[in-house]
């Protein structure tokens, strides 16, 4: 039997039994759903802050359009009702289906909102008022109000900007950061569960069967093979997911910028989970029971653990900012830190290559110093196993 | 060139300062059931680790027909912790697929032979349940199934016989026998010298890391001492006779050792001079006997 079959062989036992198992199919749909929730909580979210109901009521109805106009200017969109009865239209302000009630004839309009008001909406109201006397006076002293607006509309401040604004700046940040998170997420998962299988193996003995027929890297290599194609698995349908929900209710455009971080993504796992996962195995081939496994864990996740936040908040705050730049270039904080940076368009190409060039020679370094460890704690149980007795020999 | 010969040869193990195998030798050939018996942590499942590769010899060689054991040969052998293992949450049938693929069968001819297994040990209700929902007696006829499914040339099985029930103890003789006479050498440890020496073409004896006797069971007992048990209400009449020890006397029944070269017909004589013989016979020792015998000896010696 060639490696290859055997390694394989590993793989697709892990994949099967993992993939089969109730929790990975709960903990997938429990993602989703939470992803959709978000997704639909966003999208209402944005649409209720963007659109404001205004009822108008006897000569401002004429302000319809203008009103319109003005507020799109500034962003948000109006939509006009025509009331009739006063009275009505107070209770619906205060209800709530009204965001402002507009009665009076210009110029002295009077404006009818259940607390504070929209800032932006009375900004723009005072705007169109000041617009329709300034027309009124124009057209007195005889000069034509178009002229005049053509000659306003022509005049603005010439703006040069030093750093360029990506228009999509927004959406990136949101991406980097759902990137990061996924990521966070699954090579803690899917690291953990790697430890678990080993010490499953061991405790239950039955890696003396397997290693009296497969040598030990054959078994681990196979063992992260599998595992990580189970973590891919569920990566790819989460974002699949996420992305076509996001793209349906229009919360991000996603398009190019979401399929690109979803290939770094992917890129990112792969390096990621093969730094981890034989780290994962390493240690937890160092113990015999389920009990003891947190103790040899918690140093791996709180590496991830503090990559995951203190990237996340640095990135938010200065994204190329030194501290951020030089923690996602390193092995350790890399998988994380440098696939946010990348979708948020901050890391420039030199930094790409080199974080995954310095990443390979850390799996590399990890995976033979950890197949080492895995080898020689592998089959010894009870008491845990001093690290520095498994890097003998 | 040797073959279906598994030898031992040799072999030597240190754990730092302990020595848990010392020159350890023996062969196993083929279509012989060869039992293993000692006092715990005599270097049984030692010798057994180390055979399969699990354990690495100091010193020492582990041969199959005249040839140094390496991963393809130990693909063919059938092996059974002492320690039992099987994934806990996999289905019996998959387990014994998947463990059938692992040591070098095709998919289809591993389905066939994991059937087959399930149906001769009796498990063919439980194929699709976890092995953790078995029960241990069932766990274990799983763990036999999983020494065999690879239609292993050579079974090394450690304590199968241990915590077995006597029907499950009948099925796992009779596979063992049926596996000999195919001319498959078994090697088995076991703690249950009846069952050893009812079993066995050979058995060795370790102690303290090393073989200090092996051979038939016929042969292991014709290197003790003779003993005899006589049956007479005198007392007393032995007690003078040369070459002779009174191990034990119980009423009427008295137990003698006799030295090497002693005549057992003088002691006979001396026995009706003395009253009626009611019994004269001439006692076997039991497995039992020569192990305990063998082993106080080692202790003493070393």
């Amino acid at each position: 039997m060639t490696p290859a079959r055997a390694v394989s062989l590993v793989a697709k036992r892990e994949f099967v039994a993992k993939v089969r198992t109730r929790s990975f199919l709960i903990g997938t749909a429990v993602i989703i759903a939470v992803l959709a929730g978000y997704v639909v909580l966003q999208s209402l979210l944005f649409d209720d802050q963007q659109r404001s109901v205004v009822g108008l009521s006897g000569q401002a109805t004429q302000l319809a359009q203008p009103l319109k106009d003005k507020a799109g200017s500034f962003g948000i969109e109006v939509e006009t009702r025509d009331v009739t009865t006063m009275t009505d239209a107070e209770q619906q302000v205060r209800d709530g289906s009204l965001d402002a009630l507009v009665t009076g004839a210009p110029p002295a309009l009077k404006m009818i909102v259940k607390g504070s008001g929209d800032q932006v909406l009375t900004t723009a109201l005072n705007d169109v008022l000041r617009q329709q006397v300034l027309v009124a006076q124009l057209a007195e002293a005889g000069i034509t109000p178009q002229q005049v607006a053509q000659n306003l509309a022509n005049v603005s401040v010439a703006v040069t900007a030093l750093e360029p604004v990506d228009p999509q700046q927004g959406q990136r940040l949101a991406i980097g950061l759902v990137v990061a998170a996924l990521l966070y997420y699954s090579l803690l998962v899917y690291g953990t569960m790697v430890a678990q299988g080993v010490v499953e193996e061991k405790s239950s003995r039955v890696v003396e069967i397997l290693l009296a027929t497969v040598r030990p890297w054959q078994l681990l290599l196979g063992k992260v093979i599998g595992l990580g194609a189970v973590g891919l698995l569920q990566l790819l349908v989460i974002s699949t997911i996420g992305l076509a929900l996001s793209s349906a209710f229009d919360v991000v455009d996603v398009g190019a910028l979401g399929g690109t971080a979803l290939l770094t993504g992917v890129l990112w796992y792969l390096l990621g989970f093969f730094l981890y996962a034989t780290v994962f195995a390493a240690a937890a081939s160092l113990v015999s029971r389920q009990e003891e496994l947190q103790s040899v864990l918690t140093p791996i996740s709180m590496t991830i653990i503090i990559a995951f936040v203190a990237g996340i908040n640095l990135m938010i705050g200065s994204p190329s900012g030194p501290t951020v730049t030089v923690l996602s270039l390193l092995p350790p904080f890399a998988p994380i830190l440098m696939p946010g940076r990348m979708a948020m368009g901050v890391a420039p190409a030199w930094q790409v290559l080199l974080s995954v060039v310095l990443a390979l020679a850390a799996i590399a370094a990890i995976t033979w110093l950890g197949g080492k460890v895995y080898a020689n704690a592998v089959l010894r149980t009870g008491a845990r196993v001093k690290l520095r007795e498994a890097l003998r020999l | 060139m040797p073959e279906r010969v598994l030898e031992i040869d040799g072999i030597s193990k240190r754990y730092g300062e302990v020595v848990a195998l010392r020159d350890m030798s023996f062969d196993v050939r083929a279509g012989e059931l060869f039992g293993f018996v000692g006092s715990n942590g005599a270097g049984k499942t030692t010798t057994m680790r180390i055979a399969l590769g699990v354990l690495a010899a100091d010193s020492g060689e582990v041969r199959w027909n005249g040839r140094t054991v390496d991963l393809d040969t130990r693909r063919r052998i059938g092996y059974m912790p002492e320690e039992r293992g099987l994934y806990p949450r996999m289905r019996v049938l998959d387990q014994l697929v998947y463990l059938a693929e692992l040591h070098g069968m095709g998919t289809n001819e591993a389905h066939k032979s994991a059937e087959n297994w399930i149906a001769r040990l009796g498990l063919r209700d439980r194929r699709t349940e976890e092995v953790q929902r078995l029960s241990l007696g069932n766990q274990q006829r799983v763990q036999l199934a999983a020494a065999l499914v690879h239609e292993p040339d050579v079974l090394v099985l450690d304590e199968p016989f241990s915590g077995l029930d006597p029907v499950a103890v009948d099925v796992m003789s009779q596979v063992l026998r049926e596996k000999a006479s195919a001319g498959v050498p078994v090697v088995f440890s076991s703690h249950q010298l009846d069952l050893v020496e009812r079993l066995c073409d050979r058995v060795g004896i370790v102690s303290a890391g090393s073989m200090v006797a092996s051979g038939t069971v016929d042969e292991l007992r014709s290197g003790g001492q003779s003993r005899l048990v006589v049956e007479s209400p005198a007392t007393g009449w032995a007690a003078t006779l040369r070459g002779v020890r009174v191990v034990e006397q119980d009423g009427t029944r008295c137990v003698l050792e006799l030295a090497d070269g002693t005549d057992d017909q003088a002691v006979l004589h001396a026995a009706l001079a003395a009253g009626p013989v009611h019994e004269f016979s001439r006692q076997r020792p039991s497995l039992t006997e020569l192990f305990r015998n063998v082993v106080t000896t080692e202790g003493r010696s070393t």
